[in-house]
């Protein structure tokens, strides 16, 4: 099957929820891999670049590494893949996405310009705010973390007054 | 360099099982995300939100068993208002956000996989400009890794307990204001 219904993949998740607590005692989250591979990536680079950043880990106990967050992006992508290649789901050749292609035309070029500044600014707040849709709005937001239920209607709001602001209210004609 | 192998394929499982049903559910797809945005296509809010209500009842009971542990992030003001903002940003120009943009790749989408290298070069400027960051880190209160039952002095089960009433209840309103789009330009 194609599509399952979001009641069932939200459960999914609960209870995937359940599993990573149980197995691992970890939540899902997925931004801190990023943050460590680009941590490990610099170090080799650059170790003075990345001095404050390690000092303040260790202070806290931590060490950028492949770990089990690591493992599960990878998993993300290996399960995705399958997942949309058994059921024929896969991504439609070039084509940009529709309200894009609405919003800024057909070009490949400025699709993926945007979707590379996006890429940066996104992961840029989620470091500062140390969480994601993942991370903060699902397994925050289940655990009561107070830092969580301010970010996730934060991030909402501002997602929206951005996403009204690019293609107003004509967009809700074209996704 | 790395964690203990039982870990790592522990998360690699976890992974696949997250990778499959974000990529069932129709959310590696940028107009299902900017759908939601546009208070259109519910369809992210609603799995959001099941996931919690579900999630939020096991975990709690997980805890309570001493099967596993609460693992927040401190609430530190700056850090979630300023990266809040920053993230809703990115995540309505880019269209997808990280988990959901990984899952893309798998899909086989191009430009998920540019954002997600946008991604990558993002996390490199968190950590090479960490120090000059710190004290806007610092410029409001933080309150700490603290919960909601924790912050005002209560037991978590009423919190657990009604949150996933009210997820109910709003749900059911939501599916009735909202039902499944056959419409969907995917």
């Amino acid at each position: 099957m194609k599509v399952w219904s979001p009641y069932v993949v939200g459960a999914g998740i609960g209870i995937l929820s359940w599993f990573t607590f149980a197995t691992a005692d970890k939540p899902i989250g997925i931004t801190t891999a990023f943050e460590y591979s680009a941590a490990l990536t610099e170090q080799a680079a650059a170790p003075e670049v990345t001095q404050p950043y390690i000092e303040a880990k260790a202070k806290d106990g931590k060490v950028p590494k492949i770990d089990w967050e690591w493992m599960l992006v990878l998993g993300v992508f290996i399960g995705a893949y399958f997942s949309s290649k058994m059921s024929g789901d896969r991504a439609p050749g070039e084509q940009v996405p529709g309200l894009w292609g609405w919003r800024f035309g057909t070009s490949q070029r400025k699709r993926h310009a945007g979707a590379f500044l996006g890429g940066v600014i996104m992961m840029l707040g989620a470091r500062i705010a140390q969480g994601c849709t993942s991370g903060h709005a699902i397994s925050g937001i289940l655990q009561l973390s107070l830092s969580s239920w301010i970010f996730a209607p934060v991030m909402g709001v501002a997602g929206m007054a951005v996403a009204f602001l690019i293609y107003g209210k004509e967009g809700r004609n074209h996704v | 360099m790395f964690e203990e192998p039982l870990k790592l394929v522990l998360g690699l499982i976890s992974g696949i099982l997250f990778g499959v049903l974000l990529q069932k559910g129709q959310v590696a797809k940028f107009q299902k995300l900017m759908g939601q945005f546009l208070l259109k296509d519910f369809t992210v809010v609603k799995i959001m939100t099941t996931a919690i209500a579900v999630g939020t009842l096991g975990v709690h009971a997980l805890v309570a068993l001493g099967v596993a542990e609460i693992h927040v992030q401190t609430a530190s003001l700056a850090r979630v208002i300023v990266g809040g903002v920053l993230f809703g940003t990115g995540l309505a120009i880019f269209g997808l956000c990280p988990g959901t943009s990984v899952a893309a790749c798998g899909e086989g989408r191009r430009d998920a996989m540019i954002g997600v290298l946008g991604m990558f070069v993002g996390a490199g400027v968190y950590v090479a400009s960490y120090e000059a960051l710190e004290p806007l880190f610092r410029s409001m209160a933080d309150y700490g890794k603290v919960t909601l039952p924790e912050f005002t002095g209560t037991a978590p089960w009423p919190w657990a307990g009604a949150l996933a009433v009210v997820i109910a209840i709003a749900l059911a309103l939501l599916e009735r204001a909202h039902p499944k789009r056959l419409d969907a330009k995917l």
